[in-house]
């Protein structure tokens, strides 16, 4: 089976269903995949509210927010396909798609890359101790217990305090789960404060900050954890070990974005400009396949702006503007775009990799904008003028940097 | 003592900085605006939050629903609802939005399915365990 | 003719396909619910070449015999190997004398195509060695293979001949009388057999003590090991070896049949009673890396996806335990450290047919088929042969593991062919061994093992009672 469009977008999650919306109403033929059965990713089984704040003025759920967003990207006329599974991608772009209707090859003009990203298992944190049962990535607990309706466990420990840490800490909690508490290997959360509170202090469930896990113990089903301090330099303090008797394990250790069918075409990594253009010219990212985002809002937004991209890219398939690269100073942790096109406003996101109180961010000497608080949790969106793009087109390449005062 | 907290009244998410005496409120800082003022007070007496779990849906695609309160309730009153969540059976089909509960234990919040559950179709799930169309 | 053939790893499943082609009742019992879940599952994964062992040894003899079979038997029973060669590699005068030792031990076992190679000649083959390299010896019918695999393939292969297997059910003693095997009891009751072979791995010490059969101590030698995943293989083209100690062949640096890039082992001797000790240390992690480190300098890390530990059962005397013992009708196929997974063939043919079959005047079959066909892989198959299959049947339209393209049809497939839990799955599909390790698709597979298996979830096992995954529902 063969399909052509101007436009294929991979992944049905926000980043992909906002960007095939925005390609459908910019008039490019779009056709949206998506491999589970189901659109809207991991919204899906994030039912726990914080989402939508920006885009819809309400606070709603996970599934509440893939819900509208679905409804705009049914009346924008782009075709689905669910339960297809991309298994390679050649110029350019040509898709190999595997579904029950068959092998379907799309050709297409534009390529909009939403995948989104996979969870980092345990293997890679080279933990020692026993192998059993009972060891969960947070995101699959939360597949388990809201989409299955299954208790992983009775009694847990977290590790990792970021968002879904947090978030599976409450809810593990609120089905009877006992969690004795979340470690969290640096010396300040990776959530949300907001997420801190209402996950955590609310329940009386302890964070351990500056631990991580240093044995796994049971035999074919966890039966305990060791915690153990560590120092500046993530080293095990000897000494602090302290013994948590649990049967599961939740691990929040980080998201990979997922790009394995692009990989050989991006050998330096993938790098997009202001209109999440890579690389390759045909070729736009968007959502947590290109960079872990804070706010489904901000990747909702990215995603219309890739696939408005894409589609001019596929009407008029203008030459790939030369761009000024941008450059992670210090105290940039994650910054995305990784280039600005001279000439037309651009978004940036930006992280730090610490908390900083009073805090100025500069792009070069064309901006500079204070801030009383900055956390790694939360992206910081920079807005700048094509005026301040054109200017700092003038500079070999752009520093961006976050001063403390 | 003092208690900080992240404001949720907006997006821009101010950290208030609450200075208590003897559990009385001395002082509120940190709020831009005075939504601010009155979430922090809020958040010291009486806290509320908007609370989300599932329902267990008979007969759907899917076997729970997941809900939550359509506004924020007291904090304090979550075991409450839980146990009477616990309880709660629904059947399929279930629209998005549909108030399952309405005034949860006299709070004047409803409790709302947040997701679609179609009813399950046996038939489709044996034609499809077996690889059929 | 009744053979019980006690433990369904490789040595045991490859003995009861040998003995399956003789007209006799074969019974096959292991502890665990499914084949190769003990020392199987859990070692290097290389068809040694029979260099490190000494002349005159089980070891050595049954080495060099089975990896000859090796490419053949691959071929039958559909499992994967690839001859990569190997190199193993000296970094001073004395390792270099050490490397001239091992030449002539594998010119006297009849190891073919050893060559001592030059620093130049080490670099030109292995660009990523460490240059401090300063000579290498390379075996060239030294190969790679998914242990697990063959144990399946033999085991389904026996089974398609008429051995039964008897999974889940552990061996607590042997009747013997009159210096002759009578029965056999497991949990489930008592079996009168006529011959039992043990091929209990780890436990084979305590299965000869039931017969009244002295059995040297066994000694489990702990290896830790850290899988990288593809494309980390890519770095190397054999299997690289450090100058051997006496205790054991060295951290080595392994690519894997799947592309991947194994590391290991450590050889960290525990007490004898134990036999489950499969817990990596940080000690042994560390020692890993370091050794690893030291062939390969440039090792991507990152590219971590699992690590684990496997238990070699290190007899005491050092070698194999194969053969007839002083009570008729129990037969020994223990001591299987390594090359035990290389010898595991020749073992089998030789016990089988130059020692059961005459002892017993066993009567070959006219019917045996030594063919058995894999679970196909969607990922492998042409457009034209998945197409089709997938219009047979929409199950292989439906992707479960993303990762490594592992469609719904081939989960099934494994689930009729004997896996009963989630590592079962993994290991016949590979489904979870990508690099999600299973976040996505594991609440998949234990979906379709409840379906298919007609269990409720809090019955789904990581490997077999004990590991369950479920505590209940949210709602019951």
């Amino acid at each position: 089976m063969k399909i052509s469009v101007d436009v294929v977008v991979v992944g049905g999650g926000a980043a992909g269903m906002a960007a095939a919306k925005a390609a459908a109403e910019a008039g490019a033929k779009t056709l949206l995949l998506e491999r589970e059965e189901r659109l809207g990713g991991v919204l899906d089984q994030c039912i726990h509210p914080g989402f939508g704040l920006h885009r819809y003025r309400e606070e709603l759920t996970g599934p509440e927010f893939a819900f509208r967003l679905l409804s705009e990207l049914e009346r924008a006329g782009a075709e689905i396909q669910s339960g297809a599974t991309v298994l390679s991608v050649r110029p350019s772009p040509e898709l190999l798609v595997a579904s029950e209707k068959g092998l379907i090859r799309v050709e297409a003009k534009a390529l909009v890359w939403a995948a989104g990203a996979r969870e980092r298992p345990f293997g890679p944190l080279l933990i020692p101790g026993a192998r059993p049962a009972g060891i969960f990535t947070a995101g699959l607990a939360q597949k388990l217990v809201n989409i299955h309706g299954l208790l992983p466990g009775k009694r847990a420990l977290i590790l990792g305090s970021g968002d879904i840490g947090l978030i599976m800490a409450r809810r593990l909690h609120l089905e009877g789960v006992e969690v004795v508490g979340v470690a969290e290997i640096k010396p300040f959360p990776g959530g949300l404060l907001r997420n801190v509170v209402q996950c955590l202090e609310d329940f009386g469930i302890p964070l351990f900050l500056r631990h991580t896990v240093a044995k796994i113990h049971g035999g074919k089903r966890l039966s305990g954890v060791t915690l153990v301090e560590v120092d500046e330099q993530g080293q095990p303090i000897s000494g602090t070990e302290k013994f948590f008797a649990v049967d599961t394990l939740v691990l929040s250790v980080g998201l990979i974005p997922e790009v394995r069918p692009l990989e050989s075409l991006f050998p330096d990594g993938v790098k997009v400009n202001s209109f999440f253009q890579s690389a390759v010219p045909w070729i736009f990212f968007a959502g947590n396949a290109l960079e872990i985002f804070d706010l489904v809002d901000t990747v909702a937004k990215i995603g219309e702006e890739a696939g408005r991209s894409a589609a001019r890219y596929a009407q008029e398939k203008p030459p790939k503007p030369t761009a000024v690269p941008l450059r992670k100073g210090q105290n940039v942790a994650v910054l995305v775009p990784h280039e600005l096109v001279p000439g037309e406003p651009a978004h940036l996101f930006l992280r730090v990799p610490r908390p900083l109180s009073r805090a100025t961010i500069r792009v070069a000497d064309v901006y500079a904008q204070n801030h009383v608080s900055l956390r790694p949790a939360e992206m910081v969106e920079i807005a700048l003028s094509p005026e301040a793009t054109v200017e700092l087109a003038r500079l070999p390449q752009a520093d961006v940097e976050v001063i403390p005062a | 003592m003092t208690r900080e907290f992240p404001c949720v009244s907006c997006p821009l998410g101010c950290l208030l900085r609450v200075e208590l005496k003897d559990g009385k409120i001395e002082r509120i800082e940190g709020n831009r605006c005075p939504r601010g003022e009155a979430y922090a007070r809020e958040e010291i007496t009486d806290p509320k939050r908007v609370l989300a779990t599932s329902v267990k849906v008979l007969g759907g695609d899917y076997p729970l629903v997941s809900v939550r309160t359509d506004r924020p309730i007291p904090k304090r009153l979550i075991p409450t609802i839980m146990e009477i969540v616990r309880g709660l059976r629904v059947k399929a089909p279930v629209e998005i939005g549909q108030v399952l509960v309405a005034n949860l234990a006299g709070t004047g919040a409803n409790l709302i399915a947040t997701r679609r559950v179609l009813p399950r179709s046996e038939k489709a799930e044996e034609l499809s365990r077996k690889g059929r169309a | 003719m009744r053979i019980a053939v006690i433990g369904g790893g490789v040595v045991g499943s490859l003995i009861a396909r040998e003995l399956a082609r003789y007209d006799a009742e074969i019974l096959l019992f292991d502890r665990e619910v499914e084949v190769g879940f003990g020392v199987t599952k859990a070692n290097s994964g290389i068809i040694h070449a029979g260099f490190h062992d000494e002349p005159g040894t089980l070891r050595a003899r049954f080495c060099v015999l089975g990896n000859a079979l090796y490419p053949e038997l691959a071929e039958e029973l559909e499992f994967s190997f690839r001859r990569t060669g190997a190199l193993v590699l000296a970094f001073d005068a004395e390792e270099e004398e050490t490397l001239k030792r091992l030449w002539e031990q594998g010119e006297a076992n009849g190891v073919p195509g050893l060559a001592l190679l030059s620093r130049e000649e080490v670099l030109a083959k292995e660009p990523e060695v460490n240059p401090a390299v300063r000579a290498g010896l390379f075996a060239p019918t030294v190969g790679i293979t998914a242990p697990w695999e063959v144990a399946q393939a033999a085991a389904e292969n026996a089974q398609a001949n008429g051995a039964e297997f008897h999974l889940g059910e552990e061996v607590f003693g042997i009747e013997v009388k009159n210096g002759r095997v009578q029965a056999l009891r497991t949990q489930k009751g008592l079996y009168f057999v006529d011959a039992v072979v043990n091929a209990a791995g780890l436990f084979a010490d305590r299965i000869s003590e039931m017969a009244g059969v002295p059995f040297p101590t066994l000694i489990p030698r702990r290896g830790e090991y850290i899988l990288l995943g593809e494309p980390a293989g890519n770095l190397v083209h054999s299997v690289l070896f450090p100058t051997p100690s006496p205790v054991s062949k060295g951290i080595l640096v392994i690519p894997t049949v799947d592309g991947g890039l194994l590391l290991g082992p450590t050889a960290e001797d525990l007490p004898p009673e134990a036999k489950e000790a499969t817990e990596t240390t940080s000690h042994g992690l560390s020692q890993v890396l370091r050794g690893a480190g030291k062939l390969v300098p440039k090792l991507p890390l990152n590219q971590a996806l699992k690590t684990f530990a496997g238990l070699r059962p290190e007899p005491e005397n050092g070698d194999f335990v194969v053969g007839p013992t002083k009570v008729r009708g129990f037969y020994q196929a223990g001591g299987m450290r390594s090359p035990g997974l290389t010898a595991a063939p020749a073992i089998a043919q030789f016990l089988a047919h130059e020692v059961i079959a005459p002892d017993l005047a066993l009567k070959k079959k006219t019917a045996f088929n030594p063919k058995r066909a894999r679970i196909p892989r969607a990922a492998e198959l042409s457009e034209e042969e998945w197409e089709k299959l997938i219009r047979e049947d929409l199950r292989w339209g439906r992707i479960v593991c993303f990762c490594n393209t592992v469609t719904e049809a081939e989960v099934v497939e494994a689930i009729r062919r004997g896996a009963r839990t989630l590592d079962g799955v993994k290991f016949r599909t590979r489904a979870g061994f990508g690099r999600c390790q299973g976040s996505f698709c594991m609440a998949k597979i234990m979906a379709i093992l409840a379906r298919e298996l007609g269990l409720g979830p809090e019955r789904i096992t990581l490997r077999g009672p004990g590991s369950e995954l479920i505590f209940g529902k949210v709602r019951p």
